[in-house]
């Protein structure tokens, strides 16, 4: 099964308030270290190398392309 | 410096040609006397090759250096009939512990399949080693040794090299039909061909410190403060004695522990291998109540690079002067090892006129191969203990920190991959499957050892591939069920000796046909080096004889 870039939160507004609510009391260096943990988290739960590798080139280059020059 | 173990002096010989200034040729000279040359000549004087083994120096390895030695290295040995005396001096073990602080957090066992001949690995002084082998070569009448015997030139010719050697009573000139270079990373052959030898430095530096304890004494601090029983190899994170860095702990035999440091990039190399420096480091680790004697010290910077082809002309490499990895994964001296197994037995077939020189590209194939998986295993291990960048450094942290309660983190936790062989799936020696088989021996694979009767008496698989041909090896043809008709089957000038698991072996456990998908029927055709060339679901003398020929690269 390819990466899903569809949405497919059910309540987006509801987790993007949760993820923010997550770190509000850590400074930088452990809301940055909570951020990896997570990544690893979610990167074992979804296991398939696949999807891992699409998930990990769309974030790369959709920074890059942001990047200021 | 060394309290535990005295250093012995070979002898050096000035030779019959340099004293009569002849320029005598010899089929086959090494250069090296480190364990893969000396590896290398042994299996080279069994096979039958006359050999001349060189080296500067007159003594053994000076300090521990290579201490860890992995089960394949081990059956090579085996089969060169020295692996008795190295199993039974050094200490066998199989358990890592990691530990992040002061926290136990993964614990990995490396043989977790029993009925191996041979232990999953054995920690023991290098000098213990080439000790051992120096004895074996020595008794040989196949093999000269030459100490303090440098080669100082080399020219290539089209079916020799010239070497000039230099000794204690000057330089003198031979002639070699094939080299084997085996004079380690900072190789002067390698210099000599004009070989490159590139890859990746790393900038950390590790301090290397063998101490001397008293026996037990270790073991009662270390329960003292509850870490449990005696380390094997015991790996921590960010210590609370050494905060910030690694360190490595590992048992070796004649109550010797070998510790690594991580120092960082900014050590001072010099100043930090003054005992002043490196005593309060162990204090702060053993504890202050431990004495403890300080044998051998070293400051380590890593590379892990590979020259560009194994083969330069009559010149090959073996060993650290082919490959140069990082500590982490005892992946150098090992894999050395099964440089030398590789080589032996095609360098013999083409001396002997038997293989086209081609033989020795599978070589290249093969090992290159094997040098490029471990390289990668080597970078990866390293890059884990000292991550070159802020965000490496916090993934590796996340990582350690999750895994202290979540086993899915665990397996991300790389201490060091411990050396296993490499197979040669890609080989172009091996004969594709025509058949289904289940198990892990497909072509180009070593063969997993196995317990079986012979003769009445218990014995191994991997020392009856070697007794029915003696100590030099051959083809074997492992054939399950029914004799097969034939006792042999040959072929461009080699032969294949069948093996029959029910009439020559009794598989008494079944672990044999369990490992290796024995069917009635089903036939292995075994290398000289004990990997599977080709297997078939029945016995067809046609397919065994083409598979011979593509296995010496006759085509």
């Amino acid at each position: 099964m390819p990466l899903n870039r569809q949405p497919n939160i059910a309540d987006p507004d509801d987790f993007y308030r949760e993820l923010i609510e997550s770190q509000r009391e850590l400074d930088d260096g452990q809301a940055e270290m909570m951020t990896t943990k997570l990544v690893l988290i979610l990167a074992n739960h979804v296991g398939d190398r696949e999807v891992l590798r699409e998930a990990i080139v769309l974030a790369r280059d959709n920074t890059l392309a942001h990047a200021t020059p | 410096m060394s309290k535990s173990y005295t250093y012995p002096e070979f002898e050096y010989r000035r030779s019959a040609a340099q004293r009569e200034g002849r320029v005598e040729r010899h089929p086959l000279v090494v250069i090296g006397a480190g364990p893969i040359g000396l590896t290398i000549a042994l299996d080279c004087a069994q096979r039958g090759l006359t050999v001349l083994l060189l080296d500067d120096n007159n003594t053994v390895s000076f300090g521990s250096r290579a201490v860890c030695y992995a089960k394949r290295p081990l059956e090579i040995w085996d089969r060169l009939g020295v692996a008795t005396p190295l199993v039974d001096k050094g200490v066998r073990w199989q358990v890592g512990k990691v530990f992040l602080e002061d926290q136990l957090i993964y614990r990995f066992d490396l043989l977790p399949e029993s009925h191996h001949k041979m232990p999953a690995m054995i920690n023991l002084q290098q000098y213990y080693v080439e000790q051992t082998l120096v004895d074996a070569c020595e008794a040989h009448t196949k093999i000269t040794l030459g100490w303090k015997h440098r080669l100082v030139a080399l020219q290539q010719h089209d079916d020799h090299a010239r070497l000039t050697v230099e000794t204690p009573d000057g330089r003198f000139d031979l002639l070699a039909d094939w080299v084997i270079a085996c004079d380690g990373a900072n190789s002067d052959t390698r210099q000599m061909v004009g070989a490159s030898f590139s890859g990746q430095f790393f900038e950390d530096r590790f301090l290397i410190a063998d101490v001397v304890l008293k026996p037990g004494a270790l073991a009662k601090a270390q329960n003292a403060r509850g870490l449990g029983t005696v380390p094997e190899r015991w790996f921590w994170f960010d210590p609370p004695f050494h905060r910030g860095q690694s360190v490595l702990l590992h048992k070796q035999c004649d109550d010797v522990w070998r510790i690594d440091f991580q120092l960082g990039r900014d050590a001072d190399s010099e100043l930090e291998k003054r005992p002043e420096r490196v005593i309060p480091r162990i204090q702060a680790m053993l504890g202050p109540e431990l004495p403890f004697d300080l044998e051998w010290v070293s400051v380590y910077q890593f590379a892990c690079r590979r020259i560009d082809k194994l083969r330069y002309g009559r010149v090959i490499f073996a060993g650290d002067s082919a490959h140069q990895v990082s500590p982490f994964g005892a992946r150098g001296a090992n894999t050395g090892v099964q440089d030398a197994d590789n080589l032996a037995w095609k360098l013999k077939l083409v001396v002997d006129g038997i293989a086209p020189e081609s033989l020795l590209d599978s070589y290249d194939d093969e090992r290159a191969f094997a040098a490029d998986d471990n390289l990668l295993n080597s970078t990866r291990a390293t890059d884990f203990i000292s991550p070159k960048s802020r965000v490496s450094l916090r993934f590796r942290n996340a990582v350690l920190q999750l895994a202290a309660t979540e086993a899915f983190a665990r397996p991300l936790i790389n201490s060091g991959r411990l050396s296993t062989p490499t197979p040669y799936t890609h080989s172009p020696l091996n004969t594709p499957d025509d058949a289904s088989f289940a198990g892990a021996m497909k072509p180009g694979t070593n063969c997993v050892d196995a317990p079986l009767r012979h003769q009445g008496q218990d014995g191994w698989l991997l020392n009856l591939l070697n007794t029915l041909h003696g100590p030099a090896g051959g083809f074997t043809l492992l054939a399950f069920g029914p004799r097969p008709a034939l006792e042999h089957v040959a072929d461009a000038g080699v032969c294949a000796r069948v093996l029959n698991v029910g009439g020559d072996v009794e598989d008494v456990e079944g672990l044999l046909a369990q490992r290796y998908d024995g069917q009635p029927g089903t036939v292995y055709l075994i290398r000289p080096d004990q990997h599977v060339a080709a297997r078939w679901r029945s016995f067809e003398v046609g397919k065994i004889r083409a598979a011979l020929r593509r296995c010496i690269a006759a085509h």
